[in-house]
């Protein structure tokens, strides 16, 4: 397998004894196919797919998000991850819906939490998300906002009546 | 004088709304306060009389923002956090993280055994915990009232251990990275013992009031099937994937905490109905008492901390007598820890199925991106297919079967 995708392989990544392979952005459907389908490996089993944000190391890599599609072989007892790194935020991935019903909502919360579109993703919507909210939280530099609570009235500054006000 | 012409069926007046295009279906909101779907989800059913033509579900209503706030804090800030994922087995989330950020910094072959064994022992009563209130709420939407009172009734039980061990009722936050909080308390092992005899008769009762109810039977058996091609093309997980034959749990096929050293079984259903996988989930419940009674047997000496000098608290003890001890203390409390860079998964069997900790670091003492993976997330974008073509009252049935919670749902 390796041999067959030498050209689509950037590099390969064990840490603490798990595997991963990065590979081009245009290739992940065919690849994954190819990786269900052998005989032998039968990687049909998508668990996950997840998205990683490395703004903060933007410097030593020029890709800033990667995504992450963890895959296992329920035969083989064997779980494997296929990365893909894109660089750009126009960037698209061709989508897995076809292939794997389940990667529909893993995708929606993808692009909805990080921003990276889907090509041919049939309903790439908010899914987690408030419909109001703006962006995309997951990214760096969507800064958390902590809510700071005023005292609206005290002793000193009692509660201001607008006599105009119908509501008052 | 007939008053009765006027009353027509709610179909008729959907076609006549539709107009001339065709459409026979009405469009029914199911939720987000209605009691049978398990909390706050909201279904979206298209309905032609009373066949579910399309179900959409929508989610969010719980969205806390849970993935992006652990990358502001340190790791073991992050613990509290996780129990509130899926809280009907707060365990098993701290479990999932810990075993994260233990591989990340590469400690595993640190942590004593009796830490493995009690983490096993809690995570399991921790399952137990989680089928019982699926049981209850479950047999509650068929109309069976009074088993949701008998399982809760034993999970009050199961919530008194954790109230033994971690001095919390739900949100126990027991585990701690390399080890625990405390060591258990002295008559736990009576407890627990206790416990064992008491619901293994007590499951033998729920048996009696669902398994052969003819009832029960009808509103279960080939509802909401799913071959065991779908269902590993859907992405289940759990008790949902195993029901429909799929023998593939992660305590077996990648065991962790030293779950290859205990006997037990995996239940697997043949149908992959409805009642294939609520038989899994009586069996489990079986399997997990006898897990928690060879762990409880066999439950090794030791301290309930490793030994990692500057990432695990050390011994209380040392604080008060030794100087560098105490200064450990200090700087893991108010500096953390540092993590080696590099990202890790590592998943574990909840309750629901497969939850499991991605883990991106960049070497510094705050992880760069924390990602669970949510078995109730991936098993409810499968209702829309599992429920088409049943009826409304089916749909229940089916929520209850695929036993999802929304805290996990959302995050």
């Amino acid at each position: 397998m390796r041999g067959r995708f030498s050209a689509e392989i950037v590099s390969e990544y064990v840490h603490r004894g798990q595997l991963s392979f990065y590979v081009h952005p245009d290739s992940i459907v065919k690849i994954l196919t190819a990786l269900r389908d052998e005989k032998s490996l039968r990687f049909d089993y998508l668990a996950d797919i997840c998205s990683v944000d490395h703004l903060r190391k933007k410097a030593k890599t020029n890709e800033r998000y990667e995504v992450v599609y963890n895959i296992v072989s329920i035969p083989n007892s064997f779980r494997m991850f296929v990365r893909i790194r894109v660089s750009a935020e126009a960037q698209k991935i061709p989508t897995l819906c076809n292939e794997w019903p389940c990667a529909n909502w893993l995708e929606r919360e993808v692009w909805d939490m990080m921003g990276i579109e889907f090509k041919g993703h049939p309903n790439l919507t908010k899914i987690v998300t408030a419909d109001d909210l703006e962006g995309h939280p997951l990214r760096k530099d969507f800064g958390i906002k902590y809510e700071i609570q005023h005292f609206t009235h005290t002793k000193d500054d009692p509660i201001e009546v607008v006599p105009d006000n119908p509501f008052h | 004088m007939n008053t009765t012409s006027n009353i027509r069926p709610l179909y008729e007046i959907a076609q006549e709304q539709a107009g001339g295009s065709g459409k026979r279906t009405m469009t029914l909101s199911m939720g987000p306060q209605h009691p049978s779907t398990h909390g706050v989800l909201r279904l979206e059913l298209e309905l032609d009389g009373e066949t579910v033509v399309k179900c959409t579900p929508e989610i969010g209503y719980l969205h806390t923002g849970i993935e992006k706030e652990m990358e502001t804090k340190l790791y073991y800030k992050s613990i509290p956090m996780t129990d509130r994922i899926d809280y009907m087995s707060p365990m098993s989330n701290n479990l999932g993280f810990c075993l994260s950020v233990e591989k990340l910094l590469d400690i595993e072959d640190a942590i004593p055994d009796r830490v493995k064994w009690i983490r096993v022992l809690m995570t399991e009563l921790t399952r137990i915990n989680s089928h019982l209130v699926w049981l209850g709420t479950h047999a509650l939407d068929l109309g069976a009232m009074s088993v949701f009172l008998y399982a809760f009734r034993e999970r009050e039980l199961v919530l008194d251990m954790y109230e033994m061990v971690s001095g919390q009722r739900m949100m126990a936050t027991y585990f701690r990275i390399g080890g625990l909080m405390d060591d258990v308390p002295k008559g736990f092992d009576k407890t627990v013992r206790k416990f064992i005899r008491t619901l293994h008769d007590r499951i033998k009762e729920y048996e009696d009031l669902l398994t052969n109810n003819r009832i029960f039977q009808m509103r279960t058996i080939d509802i909401a099937k799913v071959s065991a091609q779908d269902a590993i093309k859907l992405g289940l997980s759990g008790p949902s994937l195993r029901g429909s034959g799929i023998d593939y749990d992660v305590r077996k096929a990648f065991p962790y905490s030293d779950y290859d050293k205990f006997d037990f079984e995996i239940p697997v259903g043949q149908n992959g109905d409805v009642y294939s996988r609520y038989q899994v989930r009586i069996e489990e419940m079986r399997q997990s008492l006898h897990i928690v009674a060879q762990a409880i047997d066999g439950l090794p000496e030791g301290p309930f901390r490793a030994h990692v000098p500057g990432v695990v608290l050390p011994p209380k003890q040392d604080v008060l007598t030794k100087m560098e001890a105490m200064i450990y203390h200090f700087k893991i409390i108010t500096d953390g820890f540092k993590v080696p860079e590099g990202s890790v998964y590592v998943p574990i069997e909840s309750g629901k199925g497969e939850m499991g900790y991605f883990i991106d670091s960049d070497g510094s003492n705050i992880p760069n991106r924390v990602r669970v993976r949510p078995p109730s997330f991936v098993n409810l974008s499968a209702l829309g297919e599992m429920v088409k073509g049943h009826l409304v009252a089916d749909v229940v049935a089916t929520i209850g079967s695929i036993d999802i919670v929304l805290g996990e749902v959302d995050r």
